[in-house]
């Protein structure tokens, strides 16, 4: 075919379909598809934790909680970017992901600081950590699947990276499904091996990226 | 219809893509001269290591210094005339469409043949796959943003992905120097080798049929869910269902 007769044959209908004029009600369904699937997963595989109704009158439940948010709602920017050709990522974007890991680090480090040095490897390392990672890792794979799908309605050109932050979007909504099993609630424990957990998540995606959000 | 032909009006004043003042025009995007060497490892190391990512902070460091350069004269006139008409056939103005994509064939025949220089024979069949692509890819487009920003990256992706497919020819190629889209256009085109209506034929009954209905016959999207059966949102979301499936098609066969 001439692409002349091939532009005529582009410029019938030019509309854009129903339903994909903006990405972000496919990302909506994404995430929430996802948040469900992750914590599914999370019930069926772990269960909730038995003395939940008490812990969620604690503050210290919110603010461990308040931390995957915070890197699921700067990686979900990070990644609607990404998934549009030719938007720019600004400084704005890094330093709204750096931002929770810093505080969360800054408040590990305080609670560091006021336990006496030998009671500090048991608060990093808590009862759980041998796991904690790798369930968060884990309960990812749903999420990884539900942002992926968003993302491939999309038209990210820089695979790797959008694979990343779709991974670790993932990561992030399950370390939040993963609060409501976790008895860990001290910060220099979840400062570190929640984050860990995320990242593997991201490194999936990253390695998923490239093959599975191609087009 | 008197008020769309005024919306018509301004598209056809703007010359097009053959006229010397589209090729004069001040590009969206500067090219920094940069040695041809860097240039001719950045695209082997590109081809080679199929790494899709790493010119990014290039292209955002020519988009700030084109910015920096040209910041009094903000959007040049091609990115204002592709936006204009783009913007339009977004909101179903077919003419205005068909204008965009032909002005946007004449630049990209001409980026791929500077690009392509000893791959002239495959220039028309990446053209007609970008093309496809940006189509595919127009509900991804911001309103507001630079379109040249978004049909360089779209572009830059599918050259890439060609890069790859071809790694081993493409490492004896001579270097080239310029990345910039939108400084020179091209209207002569040659003969695509691969044909996308054949092509078409090979997909599934509820992809071919809308866009047969729609993209060859010319019927509208009511019309042609009469004639099917089918219901209009259907036909839609068949036709852009089938461009993907055909798009996909199209970058199995390269």
């Amino acid at each position: 075919m001439k692409t002349d007769d091939f532009i005529d044959f582009l410029a019938r209908e030019s509309s854009p379909p129903p339903g994909s004029q903006a990405g972000g009600p496919r990302f909506a369904v994404g995430v929430i598809a996802g948040l469900v699937a992750s914590s599914a997963l999370m019930a069926g595989l772990l269960g909730l934790r038995p003395d939940l109704a008490q812990v969620i009158h604690q503050p210290m439940f919110w603010v461990r909680l308040a931390f995957p948010v915070a890197v699921a709602l700067a990686a979900l920017h990070l990644t609607t970017r990404l998934a549009r050709p030719g938007a720019r990522v600004g400084g704005g974007a890094w330093v709204s992901l750096a931002l929770p890991i810093a505080i969360a680090w800054g408040l590990a480090g305080v609670v560091l600081a006021e336990v006496a040095p030998d009671a500090r490897g048991a608060l990093m390392l808590g009862h759980t950590w041998k796991v904690c990672s790798t369930l968060i890792a884990v309960l990812s794979l749903p999420s990884i699947v539900a942002v992926f799908w968003a993302v491939r309605g999309m038209a990210p050109v820089r695979l790797r990276l959008a694979g990343a932050a779709a991974g670790l979007l993932a990561g992030a909504m399950a370390a939040i499904a993963y609060c409501l099993h976790c008895p860990e609630m001290a910060p220099p424990f979840w400062s570190l091996w929640y984050l860990l957990g995320m990242l593997i998540a991201g490194g999936l995606g990253a390695l998923a990226g490239p093959r599975f959000l191609r087009w | 219809m008197g008020q769309k032909k005024m919306f018509h009006a301004p598209c056809n004043q703007v010359p097009t893509c053959g006229e010397l003042k589209v090729m004069d025009a001040v590009p969206y995007f500067v090219p920094l001269s940069r040695p041809p060497g860097v240039a001719w490892a950045w695209i082997t190391l590109r081809a080679t290591s199929g790494r899709g990512e790493r010119n990014r902070s290039e292209s955002v460091a020519m988009t700030s210094e084109a910015v920096r350069e040209h910041a009094p004269e903000g959007p040049s006139a091609i990115e204002l005339e592709l936006r204009h008409c783009f913007v339009l056939g977004l909101g179903g103005d077919a003419a205005s469409y068909r204008q965009f994509l032909e002005a946007l064939a004449c630049h990209l025949r001409a980026y791929l043949r500077r690009r392509l220089p000893r791959a002239l024979e495959d220039v028309e069949d990446i053209l007609q796959e970008t093309l496809l692509a940006i189509h595919n890819a127009r509900h991804t487009y911001r309103a507001g943003e630079p379109v040249t920003a978004w049909v360089h990256a779209i572009t830059r992706y599918k050259l890439m992905d060609f890069f790859r497919a071809h790694a081993r020819r493409e490492a004896l190629h001579d270097p080239i120097g310029d990345d910039d889209l939108f400084v020179a256009s091209d209207a002569e085109p040659a003969d695509a080798r691969r044909d996308v209506g054949q092509l078409l034929g090979t997909l599934p009954d509820r992809h071919r049929v809308p866009i047969e209905l729609v993209k060859l016959q010319g019927l509208s999207i009511t019309e042609a869910a009469r004639c099917s059966g089918l219901s209009e949102s259907a036909v839609k979301v068949g036709i852009h269902r089938g461009l993907k499936a055909l798009a996909a098609r199209i970058r199995g066969g390269v």
